[in-house]
């Protein structure tokens, strides 16, 4: 029997999150993404100086904080011919990397796993078994019975008390949670875990960029952070001792503590190997300056494209095939809705023509987001983790491939299962390692190349509007911890004319374009189990995987928009 | 009493650690130390008000903000504990049983809870640039806050309209307090609001009963009574005329004031200098960047562009005192920018100009009756 349901909201940092899914036979045949949240930022940054966008873009996203100024640095860069010196481009290496290594902490702990991790079957566990397990998967310091006893005390408190905090209303009990209790014990105290760490290794942004969230060192030619090894003022020993300290403190926790987790916990799901697979193609901007050969071929990870998942040719990015539809999204372009449009000559009048709220449906056979549609060579794009590690696989990246052939022979599986929700979440654990790894590489080129004495910070050629040309267009690229983003600019008269911004979520989230091809969290969902369509824990394992922001908030309505299901109350 | 040790027990928290936390809030909230004891009362106390976070146009950093709380073990406990009923970004796999629990707290506490709000509520449209669960957010904001006891509007957005109400505000973007008018109202505005700030309001509401004192803008004179300008650790460059000139330049380097980077710190009032970010470590000037001036109404149109110099800040010397400083500006900002309008030649541009001056017009209004209560 056709059902249709309703998951709002579904919240992410970029906006609200909405799923319509239409569920026959116990699997999910058809869905609908939408945004149901728009501000205009693209709108509000016309006629103003382009040294100030970053700060605007930057509050695109508050949990990414740093993205969005990068992207946006970097467009007004590449649109005046500007080059940052050296120092600049590692301290933001080093910014980046931790945003990174972090938001993947956050997202695989704080977001993710509790769609695979059974907090009140903790209870249950024997504290001298979970030891065990614990001590057999890692050296990680906190392995005692005593130590999980004392998890579990303040669990069984948290639960006592009748106020769960932040485990309130789980899917506990769910036929397709599948860990022993022990295995969800050890999670739940590195669940506790990685909520004191996350705070502590993001000081590194604090250290470089004055604060987080929304650092505010930023500038367009460098970075405002000064370096003098002999002030007090400036990025000295004392402070690079520091960021030293918070890299190792993250080192750790990666390598001890989360990537033992993926591979206990993976052989339990590998059936989700084998679901949300999407459309499998994948872009990547690649990251990372690592050394003066410019972009792409001097940067770390590299760029490219995969179309249909083969793995055999990874196709060069040209960022003129980007383009964006709204034929589904409350938008109107000049030039009618069936074409797309490049970013430069992109345009943002929105337009309302949704259902008057309070409503239950929206009108997919119409226009249903705030989202556009964008599309590379006319294709919808997956970008993530999931693809700038398999952009790198496929390129022969040498550490990428080393740790993915490690993960993937631990699972006993071939690279196929990549494609998948289990894909994702591995892929996003493998880049964090690698990162980790690879960050103190690039504080120790830092450190060498202060030691030539070279001090600076920023190229402040271009900086005074008047040495600018009449018009530059330009775009920046980042790939931001859920993926590929790009911020294109026309600089007219010395301020903005126009500017558009493609990001990670738009790529993901995106309704169909004019062909009726769905955007991949539409194309994800479909053959989806849905055990039990009151309580669809399996739409958020898709959709997680994908990385939403924080905590995700789910709504269930049926057609007559009551509310729909009973989670279990403990 | 006995069963509130237990639970900071439980967290791992002593009872010495605990009323080190509550001097520490004390601190911040600039009470004697005698008033620690009454703070950790309040805290313990079985009565204190359930909250409610709701979330509108808005990009969490506020929320994010909170999830770097100073001492997270206490201060997750205080924040828990005390009240958080729903949040969207914290309550994992909360679902629709959070709006239940949202609306249970509605009925139930009516009258007596706290509500959080983060983000603008867009009211152009019929208010369609914001739903969730298909109700628009000045809907939901209505009905919550209508019915709450204090609303505490955090970060720019929630306060003033912050980005989203930057011209020409598409979505018709205001904060709380226009939605709410009459409402008791906190608001603690910052890109994003620094979460020891909150701490400290939460606090003070449940140590006194009452809201804290606030200016005309609603931000608590503890936080946000003094400028930055008057509390920065730069101050004394400023006053004997060493400036930086260049990003990366010896100034730079040796920490010099920003005045001529663009620093807003003379016309912002906020306790950056004092309190710092992510446990006390730094601030935007101490980093190297000017202050944007982020805790100001319309901070957007009112401050920016980013680097351009405050006009006519006067005092290149010791025996200016901020207050004069302050005075002076008020005159000056509003023909500045009315003759920056007046020589552009881009029409949008005036525009934005426009807007800057009424909201620079606003805000010296406020700092020169902030002016007349210090003396």
């Amino acid at each position: 029997m056709a059902q249709k349901i309703v998951v709002d909201p579904i919240t992410r940092i970029e906006g609200h999150l909405r799923i319509e899914a239409q569920i026959e036979n116990g699997k999910i045949v058809d869905a609908w993404s939408s945004s149901t949240m728009f501000r205009g930022v693209e709108r509000i940054l016309q006629n103003r100086d382009p040294r100030d966008a970053w700060y605007y873009t930057q509050r695109f996203c508050g949990v990414c904080t740093t993205v969005h100024s990068i992207a946006s640095i970097r467009a007004v860069e590449n649109a005046l011919g500007i080059k940052i010196p050296f120092n600049a481009e590692m301290i933001r290496n080093i910014i980046m990397g931790i945003q990174n290594v972090q938001d993947h902490v956050i997202h695989f702990y704080h977001l993710h796993a509790l769609d695979w991790v059974d907090v009140v079957s903790a209870l249950n566990a024997d504290p001298a078994k979970t030891a065990a397990l614990q001590q057999s998967i890692s050296d990680w310091k906190f392995s005692s019975a005593d130590y999980f006893a004392g998890i579990q005390k303040r669990v069984a408190a948290f639960v006592g008390t009748g106020k769960l905090g932040p485990f309130t209303n789980g899917y506990w009990g769910h036929p397709a949670m599948k860990l022993p209790p022990e295995a969800n014990l050890m999670a739940v105290a590195h669940y506790l875990e990685a909520l004191q760490l996350q705070k502590e290794i993001i000081k590194i942004h604090a250290i470089l960029g004055s604060k987080n969230p929304h650092p505010q060192t930023f500038l367009v030619g460098g970075m405002a952070i000064p370096i003098d090894p002999n002030s007090q003022n400036a990025l000295n020993a004392d402070k690079i001792a520091q960021i030293k300290g918070y890299i190792a403190m993250a080192k750790e926790f990666v390598e001890q503590v989360y990537i033992p987790d993926i591979l206990a916990v993976a052989p339990f799901y590998l059936d989700w190997a084998g679901i949300g697979c999407g459309h499998k193609n994948y872009l990547s901007y690649g990251e990372f300056p690592d050394d003066n050969r410019g972009y792409p071929e001097g940067f770390w990870l590299p760029a490219g494209v995969i179309v249909n998942g083969d793995l055999s040719k990874v196709m060069p990015v040209d960022h003129k095939k980007v383009t964006e539809y709204v034929t589904h999204s409350w938008y109107e372009y000049s030039g009618g809705d069936g074409v797309g449009k490049h970013p430069w000559e992109g345009e943002t009048n929105w337009k309302y023509t949704g259902p008057q709220p309070p409503y239950e449906f929206l009108d997919t056979d119409n226009k249903y987001s705030w989202v556009k549609s964008p599309r590379y060579d006319d294709k919808p794009m997956e970008v993530g983790p999931l693809s700038r590690m398999l952009v790198a696989y496929a390129s022969g990246h040498k550490e990428v491939k080393q740790t993915v052939d490690f993960v993937l022979s631990q699972l006993g599986a071939g690279p196929a299962v990549l494609f998948s929700t289990l894909g994702r979440t591995a892929a996003r654990a493998v880049e964090t390692l690698i990162t980790i790894n690879k960050m103190g590489q690039w504080l120790d080129k830092l450190v060498a190349n202060i030691k030539t004495g070279d001090y600076s910070i920023h190229n402040g050629k271009l900086w005074e509007p008047e040495t600018w040309p009449a018009q530059a267009n330009g775009y920046g690229f980042h790939e931001a911890p859920r993926g590929a983003l790009g911020h294109w600019i026309v600089i007219e008269n010395k301020n903005i004319k126009n500017y558009q911004a493609v990001v990670p979520t738009t790529w993901n989230a995106g309704p169909r374009d004019p062909s009726g091809t769905r955007g991949q969290y539409e194309e994800a969902l479909i053959g989806t189990p849905i055990a039990d369509p009151e309580r669809p824990l399996e739409i958020l394992r898709t959709m997680h995987s994908f990385d939403p922001c924080l905590a995700c908030a789910v709504h269930l309505y049926d057609e007559k928009g009551a509310l729909r299901s009973k989670a279990k109350i403990l | 009493m006995g069963d509130f040790s237990d639970l900071l027990e439980s967290h791992g928290v002593t009872r010495r650690e605990f009323l080190k936390y509550c001097s520490a809030l004390g601190a911040a909230l600039a009470l004697p130390l005698s008033m620690t004891a009454k703070i950790a009362e309040a805290i313990e106390s079985d009565t204190r008000p359930p909250v409610i976070w709701l979330e509108f146009q808005d990009c969490a950093g506020d929320s994010e903000s909170l999830l770097r709380a100073n001492r997270p073990t206490v201060g997750d406990l205080v924040l828990d504990h005390i009240s958080l009923d729903y949040h969207e970004t914290i309550m994992a796999a909360a679902g629709h049983q959070a709006e239940a629990s949202q609306q249970a707290t509605v009925e139930k506490y009516k009258g007596k809870y706290i509500c959080i709000v983060e983000g603008s509520i867009p009211t152009e449209a019929g208010g369609v640039y914001c739903t969730i669960g298909g109700r628009t957010a000045v809907d939901i904001l209505k009905q919550v806050g209508g019915n709450a006891a204090l609303i505490i509007a955090v970060g720019n957005c929630a306060a003033y309209g912050g980005l989203p109400a930057a011209h020409p505000n598409p979505t018709g973007a205001k904060g709380v307090s226009e939605i709410l008018p009459g409402k008791t109202i906190i608001n603690l505005p910052g890109c994003p609001m620094n979460v020891d700030n909150l701490t400290a309001t939460v606090v003070h509401y449940l140590t006194f009963g009452a809201a804290p004192a606030c200016d005309r803008h609603l931000r608590p004179l503890f936080a946000y009574g003094k400028r930055i300008h008057d509390n920065c650790e730069r101050r004394a460059h400023f006053d004997a005329g060493q400036y930086v000139e260049n990003w990366g330049d010896y100034g730079h380097r040796q920490g010099w004031c920003l005045y001529k980077m663009g620093c807003k710190g003379p016309e912002t009032f906020h306790n950056c200098p004092t309190l710092r970010w992510n446990e006390g470590l730094s601030w935007p000037v101490m980093a190297g960047h000017g202050c944007v001036g982020c805790s100001e109404p319309l901070f957007f149109d009112a401050m920016m562009p980013m680097y351009r110099r405050l006009p006519n800040v006067p005092g290149f010397g010791v025996e200016a005192s901020a207050v004069k400083i302050g005075t002076a500006i008020v005159g000056a900002s509003a023909a500045i920018f009315a003759a920056h309008g007046a020589v552009t030649t881009a029409r949008n541009w005036k525009k934005i100009g426009k807007a800057k001056a009424e909201a620079r017009e606003e805000i010296s209004h406020l700092n020169s009756d902030s002016d007349s209560e210090e003396s």
